[in-house]
């Protein structure tokens, strides 16, 4: 195979963490790769990028670039990696990637090996294993096209270090118009009014279930806000209207895999811990002692939630 | 307008976790209920908010088409969407072991230059193998815009949509002339997260997908229902095989601890994440 071509994604100007995942999906396969960064003020971000071990640093950037449009970005990534002889295309599996990875594989004709969590790589085969049925299946695939389109999850793959090398800087020509593009407008981003982190980038997620009631944000707030974690929600939360459906954790909601996961009166119905199950830590605070999520947590409270995470509250605190 | 929903027929998400592997490792869903991708469930829900006014939905004032991929069996899957209020359905007759994204784009791209939908809708993944590629890949087919992710969408005449497009917390908001391809979240069946030309301000719908009315289950019995082989409609081959899955390591019950205190000091000593 020829070699890996990496898709750096930016946001506010600089490279979001969850690339250098994907660097380090490139670095795992072993093959030389290059990194392409593309957006308004891509050139800015080159010189981060040039730290990881690649053959190149390729540039995109350009004033239409401003906004991420899938119809903008796609024809350039897939011309860059067909000029260059790049036959894996990898991004990580963010909002981003997941949009885009498989319109480039589109035209490229190229088979997406979606959102791996592993690559093994045995002699001239490459084998992607990749959650499936809500995380109760690992399935393994191989890409049967001589082109591979990857997205990788950051969750697994850790973030790539600096090699001490310093990778040349070039730029790239955008690829012609698709005239889709012209049939797009972005209109704005609208961030939420809310300083916390997304639920799938927290290092530690505070969950609420339905016994939490009315008082679900009073409770969880000021542990979130001690933690610096993300809120999340069980479906019956949600359901009954005490949380909002976008904190929803589980099969139908968000997949979460945070360093701690801390489920507050959650009873662990099954369809929510398929959602969290791949947390690397897990707290249970529950009174009900027969609950199954004591069943998964690698740390289980009985006690009453409405007793328990104020006092969690003030030791994360800590005095003063 | 005239909109093309695409459907997939998988393992009811609720038993999942009953999923077991075959000896060679093959997905065995034996004994447990197949239904509609839920987020496919969505799609028609939004297909048919879109082709009404919500205040007499017995009036339809556009199309919904559905069309799967597989075999005879997912005919009770579209039945059961006819029912809930699509006009017509098509299966395209394929074994599920002869796809993958890159032969139901193929496929959905044939069909749409046949039907010419003005909208293809589709859940944003799948609930078995959750690809989250047909309705990219499509719209890379068919040259047209995409908006995936979406958790609200608003009509603009039917010329364009206004898609909010949930982004890891927050929402990217872009317009897309029709034709295009939609893929929807969940969020998109929240009472207000559709309006279509039609929609009087204000109209709020229950929260959730429709069920369908025992009569209109009757009365789906006689709407159209075609059968076209998938070789008629596209030659590609799957460009991913999949080869024997296995099952993720069990998570083992940890410890008790007595009281918040030993917690947090286990979390700080022991787990090393405070």
């Amino acid at each position: 195979m020829g070699g890996i071509l990496v898709i750096a994604e930016l946001a506010d100007g600089s490279v979001r963490r969850s690339s250098l995942s994907a660097i380090t999906f490139a670095r795992q396969v072993g093959l030389p790769f290059a990194v392409l960064t593309i957006g308004e003020g891509a050139r800015a971000s080159a010189q981060e990028l040039a730290v990881f071990g690649a053959q190149r640093v390729l540039v995109a950037d350009d004033p239409t670039l401003k906004d991420y449009v899938c119809e903008r970005f796609a024809p350039t990534v897939a011309n860059v990696a067909k000029d260059g002889g790049w036959d894996t295309i990898v991004m990580a599996a963010s909002a981003l990637g997941k949009d885009l990875a498989p319109r480039v594989a589109a035209i490229l004709g190229a088979g997406y090996a979606p959102d791996i969590n592993m690559v093994k790589v045995d002699g001239a085969r490459r084998l992607y294993r990749r959650p499936m049925c809500a995380g109760n299946v690992l399935g393994w695939l191989e890409v049967t096209s001589p082109v591979h389109v990857v997205s990788v999850r950051p969750t697994e793959f850790a973030a790539a270090e600096p090699t001490g090398t310093v990778s040349p800087i070039e730029s790239v020509a955008l690829a012609a118009e698709d005239p889709a593009s012209k049939q797009v407008e972005f209109v704005r981003l609208e961030t939420a009014k809310s300083e916390r982190p997304d639920l799938a980038e927290a290092r530690v997620v505070v969950a609420g279930g339905r016994a939490l009631k009315e008082q679900f944000m009073p409770v969880l707030q000021p542990l979130a806000d001690a933690l610096g974690a993300a809120i999340g929600a069980s479906r019956a939360a949600c359901d009954a209207g005490y949380a909002p459906p976008e904190l929803q954790v589980g099969q139908t909601g968000r997949t979460v895999a945070p360093q701690l996961y801390i489920a507050i009166g959650i009873s662990g119905a099954i369809q929510h811990v398929a959602g969290m199950k791949a947390s690397k830590v897990i707290v249970a605070i529950n009174k009900d002692a027969d609950a199954p999520i004591f069943q998964i947590a690698d740390y289980g409270l009985v006690q009453d939630l409405f007793t328990a995470v104020p006092e969690l509250v003030k030791l994360v605190r800590g005095p003063g | 307008m005239k909109i093309l929903v695409a459907a997939k027929r998988v393992i009811d998400p609720e038993n999942l976790n009953k999923i077991k592997l075959s000896p060679s490792g093959e997905l065995d869903s034996t004994g447990l209920e197949q239904k509609a991708s839920p987020y496919d469930e969505y799609a028609l829900e939004t297909a048919l908010r879109l082709t009404e006014s919500g205040v007499n939905p017995k009036q339809r004032l556009g199309e919904v088409v559905v069309v799967t991929f597989g075999p005879k069996p997912a005919e009770q899957m579209l039945r059961a969407m006819l029912g809930t209020g699509a006009d017509r359905a098509i299966r395209v007759d394929s074994t599920d072991d002869a796809l993958d994204g890159t032969v139901v784009a193929a496929g959905l791209k044939a069909l749409v230059d046949r039907e010419k939908p003005d909208l293809v809708l589709l859940g944003y993944q799948q609930a078995e193998h959750e690809s989250n590629e047909v309705g990219q890949r499509l719209a890379g087919l068919l040259g047209w815009p995409q908006a995936t992710f979406a958790g609200s969408i608003d009509s603009e005449n039917d010329l364009a949509l206004v898609v909010g497009r949930e982004v890891e917390g927050a929402v990217a908001r872009i317009r897309v002339r029709l034709p295009a391809v939609v893929t929807v979240l969940d969020k998109i069946v929240h009472p207000q997260s559709v309006r279509s030309k039609h929609t009087p301000a204000g109209h709020a719908y229950p929260d959730g997908v429709r069920f369908a009315a025992l009569m209109a289950i009757m009365a789906a019995k006689k709407k159209p229902l075609a059968e076209i082989p998938l070789s008629e409609l596209t030659r590609e081959a799957p460009r991913v095989r999949y080869l024997a899955a296995e099952m993720p390591p069990r998570r083992a019950a940890g410890v008790r601890v007595k009281d918040v205190h030993e917690l947090v000091t286990k979390l700080k000593t022991e787990a090393k994440v405070l």
